[in-house]
């Protein structure tokens, strides 16, 4: 059983299709993200999800049972807005307490719940404190109580950590996955930023003009992506244009662009000999050293870009492309100027034919 | 900025004199309330308060005058209802011009403008005229004779109703451009209904909004006259009987009595607005 | 979202606005205008013509009170603007951040009190008996009291005193949010203080000069209590004309005649005023 479940959803707004057939089944407990672009069609889907817009076509299921007859105000998936959107007219416990008077639950239960739901959040006893004089991060929390006190079946949301600023989004990363471990609820989790979607979910659907490009578990998307956007978008990539020279098995050769030389890929789609292409390689998946067979590349070092463990060296290569090579080991033994070789295995460079654009 | 010191001194004692030339008739108007005297001018013949609190003639202080007390009971009671009226119609006007669409809004909202623009005489006028065909016609066709479209009370109301609505649309419409549509959601989410939205949600965040209409509303109402005296009738409120009592007696420092009293009041008033949007804010 | 909820939404808040404007508002207009073509013959027959309007036109008493309602109400403007411009300059620009707010609330404050007190108040000032007569003749300036009231310098002054805070307000906001630094590029590439003025405060204070001269000018035509206070009985205003008519004669025919006329005249004057800008009604009225 499926907490929730998407069959083929679509949102047309007149000519333009927003959501077109997209399909998902999130399992009960799981942290689910849609990771896209903005204007990629997430937050529409989200906002049917919720019943704030109503789908052109297809059918939303709840545990199984379509809701799309359902106001927005009857569906048990409640949603941290991304600017949170708490009531500034009234102070945190009445906040808390909003959803469940509107359930009619009896007023004596009703402290007692939103206490309970606070300390759960790690925020006991601020019931009494105006939405003005909690910090980002508090706001935050007392947003997703404020749901996780009603015990929604899916709890959506919708780029909650974009109005933090960066420090504070590095650690309520990691709340929030803690969070959604301790209420065991579903979360479906919408941003724009891979480094978000990766660290927190169990699987992720990558979106993209109104469809998914793929959907998989964070390692997948990034070892294995099945389309130029999907490698693009996710992590790092140096984007290498060329053309296919010859095909064997599940290589490519490619021809690069400009005169940059010729590398091997693996093949990732039915791109043919002569066909423009482009090569995905992350920057880790490149060594400074030894000319390989296929795989390798000639260029010089243009600048060091010391970032401790994230630290790059920036490759010029014979085609004038600059191209981010890893330096985990933050080596000072190069210079600018100094002649290398780049390297990679060609199982970890994706071709993908080029996109438009 | 590069002002010679000469000339801020000039430019300061320009702006000296315009607010001086903006409060001396005020202070004229209130001074002479308190002037021993029989008639608002100088010589100053000493501190009283019986223009105020005197029971008896020549020197009938203004609580004790039967008539001023009445246009002050009329004024607060004509002021009051049409304030809640037009803060009424001028929240039902923000909803429709903010939230909603529907053919020839752009004319819609230059007739929402309009009532400012036509000069408060002609307002009046407008109305009389209007009300007396409608009650001519009623006259003729039914026999029936209706009092309250003949000039009077209830026709002030309505004439000043007529433009106020148009300041309380605007200043609700304001603050109502200002909501973020997602606490609406939020608590439709959350489970409301969209009345309970409404009433738990929306409405409080206009609050403010409609008390300083509400505020401004009254005052205008309080003050206005040139609409009203197109449509006065036995019920004068006190801007009427005060100008009447100037026009008919000459000016007496009971006058100035009532200046102060209008002041005192409506300074209290936009005091209390100003209060209330300064305590939202935080 | 229910479309049928949204329907009658739409209604019930369509319902007041169309009874406020529609009862209030457009058919009392279009009942003057049907009373000022109506001709009394005798009690209750009446024909239909133009006839009060060249009536109106025929008679140079009231031709005259309307050019000189028109022309007094122009000076009045101008006059307001130049009283009205340094002082908006001075609380926008010179002003610092603190006294800012209490200088603009000063300005305001004439606002929250009524016509009559203020009128009131100039009469106390400026009549025979008045404080600056008694004041002069004290200081032996004057050997008799005189009388400054009556007169058309004291009307225009003290219609230029009722108008100018709605000059000022707009211009405030507007050179409010002129940035300093274009002033300053102004000294910078070497303007003058004058061309400074002319060619960078003007042009950028330009919608307020404008939203601020179509309001005085409409609140001045329209006004009733200073004019026939501060001028008596000679005052010849022409929203007196209308009252007399109205009230005293009972004319009603005649009244919704120069009804008609000072509201057309007055849009005349304001749409001219626009068109010549190039604004909207909308941006410069309502954006208070």
């Amino acid at each position: 059983m499926y907490d929730l479940s998407c069959d083929r959803v679509t949102k047309a707004f007149g000519k333009f299709v927003a959501v077109d057939q997209v399909s998902l089944d999130i399992p009960s407990g799981s942290f689910f993200s849609i990771l896209g672009p903005s204007g990629c069609g997430k937050t529409t889907l989200m906002r049917m999800i919720a019943g704030f817009e109503t789908p052109s076509g297809g059918d939303i299921r709840i545990k199984g049972e379509s809701v799309l007859s359902l106001a927005p105000n009857r569906r048990n998936v409640k949603m941290v807005f991304q600017h949170l959107a708490l009531f500034p007219m009234m102070n945190v416990g009445e906040n808390i307490a909003y959803g469940l008077q509107c359930r009619g639950e009896k007023k004596a239960d009703i402290p007692a719940k939103v206490r309970r739901v606070l300390e759960r959040v790690g925020l006991p006893g601020v019931e009494e404190k105006q939405i003005g004089q909690l910090s980002g991060g508090q706001k935050q929390r007392i947003a997703i109580a404020r749901c996780m006190v009603l015990e929604p079946d899916v709890l959506l949301l919708d780029e909650p950590l974009g109005a933090l600023d960066l420090k504070l989004r590095e650690h309520m990363k990691i709340e929030l996955k803690q969070l959604q471990h301790q209420f065991e609820t579903t979360f479906l989790y919408i941003t724009h930023d891979q480094s978000e979607a990766l660290v927190m979910s169990d699987r992720v659907a990558v979106m993209n003009a109104g469809r998914f490009e793929q959907i998989g578990t964070p390692r997948e998307l990034y070892d294995d992506p099945v389309s130029g956007f999907v490698a693009g978008f996710v992590g790092d990539a140096n984007i290498l244009a060329g053309k296919v020279a010859e095909i064997s098995g599940d290589e490519v050769l490619v021809n690069l662009d400009g005169g940059g030389g010729r590398i091997a890929a693996r093949r990732s789609d039915a791109s043919a000999v002569g066909d423009e292409v482009e090569v995905f390689v992350r920057p880790e998946a490149m060594r400074i050293g030894e000319a390989a067979a296929r795989a390798s590349l000639t260029g010089t070092v243009d600048s060091l870009l010391f970032n401790g463990a994230n630290s790059r060296i920036l490759v010029r290569a014979l085609n004038d492309q600059l191209i981010e090579v890893a330096d985990p080991g933050q080596s000072g033994s190069l210079a600018p100027g100094a002649t290398v070789t780049l390297t990679f295995e060609a199982r970890r460079a994706r071709a993908f034919a080029r996109r438009q654009g | 900025m590069q002002s010679s010191a000469g000339l801020r001194l000039i430019y300061r004692a320009y702006m000296a004199a315009f607010f001086l030339f903006l409060v001396a008739p005020l202070i004229a108007a209130g001074a002479f309330a308190f002037n021993d005297s029989l008639f608002p001018s100088l010589p100053w013949n000493g501190f009283t308060l019986d223009w105020f609190f005197s029971p008896v003639e020549p020197k009938l202080g203004l609580f004790y005058d039967e008539r001023l007390l009445r246009g002050l009971n009329n004024s607060l009671y004509i002021g009051v209802v049409v304030a809640a009226l037009s803060v009424a119609a001028g929240t039902c006007n923000a909803f429709l011009f903010e939230r909603k669409s529907f053919p020839f809004k752009g004319v819609a909202y230059i007739l929402l403008i309009i009532p400012l623009v036509i000069p408060g005489v002609i307002l009046g006028i407008s109305i009389l005229v209007f009300a007396s065909m409608i009650a001519n016609w009623v006259d003729a066709e039914f026999g029936l004779f209706i009092t309250w479209l003949r000039p009077g009370v209830p026709l002030i109301v309505l004439g000043q109703f007529s433009f106020l609505t148009t300041i309380t649309s605007l200043v609700i419409a304001a603050r109502l451009q200002k909501f973020d549509m997602a606490l609406e959601e939020a608590a439709l989410n959350l489970g409301a209904s969209r009345l309970r939205v409404l009433r738990t949600v929306t409405l409080p965040f206009l609050y403010p909004a409609m008390f300083s209409a509400f505020v401004v509303a009254f005052l205008v109402s309080f003050e206005n006259f040139n609409t009203t005296l197109m449509l006065v009738g036995s019920d004068a409120p006190l801007t009427i009987t005060m100008y009447d009592r100037m026009v008919k007696a000459g000016s007496t420092p009971v006058l100035n009595a009532v200046s102060v009293v209008l002041m005192l009041g409506s300074g209290l008033l936009a005091l209390a607005s100003v209060a209330v949007q300064r305590e939202r804010k935080v | 979202m229910g479309r049928e909820a949204g329907k009658l939404s739409l209604i019930l808040l369509m319902t007041p606005f169309l009874l406020w404007i529609g009862l209030l508002i457009i058919l009392p207009q279009l009942g003057i205008g049907y009373v000022s073509l109506r001709e009394k013959i005798s009690y209750d027959e009446f024909s239909f013509g133009l006839k009060n309007y060249v009536d109106f036109i025929s008679e140079p008493v009231y031709r005259n009170t309307l050019f000189r309602t028109a022309w007094m109400s122009i000076l009045v403007t101008i006059l307001a603007l130049i009283v009205g411009f340094p002082v908006a300059y001075y609380i926008a620009k010179i002003a610092r951040q603190k006294s800012r707010a209490a200088l603009f609330l000063m300005c305001l404050i004439p606002l929250w009190v009524s016509d009559l007190v203020r009128a009131y108040g100039w009469i106390v000032l400026l009549r025979e008996t008045g404080v600056f007569s008694s004041t002069l003749v004290w200081l032996g300036i004057i050997n008799t009291p005189i009388e400054m009231l009556y007169n058309d310098i004291t009307v225009v002054m003290g219609l230029v005193y009722t108008v100018v805070l709605f000059m000022i307000v707009p211009l405030t906001s507007t050179l409010q949010g002129m940035d300093d630094a274009l002033l300053e590029a102004g000294y910078n590439l070497g303007g003058s203080r004058f061309t400074v003025f002319r060619r960078i405060i003007v042009p950028y204070a330009m919608p307020g000069i404008v939203s601020g001269c179509i309001i005085t000018f409409m609140l001045t035509a329209g006004s009733y209590l200073t004019p026939v206070l501060l001028g008596g009985k000679n005052s010849s205003w022409f929203t007196e004309q209308i009252y007399n008519q109205f009230i005293t004669r009972y004319n009603w025919e005649a009244g919704a005649t120069f009804g008609v006329t000072l509201l057309v005249f007055t849009s005349f004057v304001v749409w001219l005023g626009l068109k010549l800008t190039g604004q909207s009604l909308a941006t410069t009225v309502a954006k208070d």
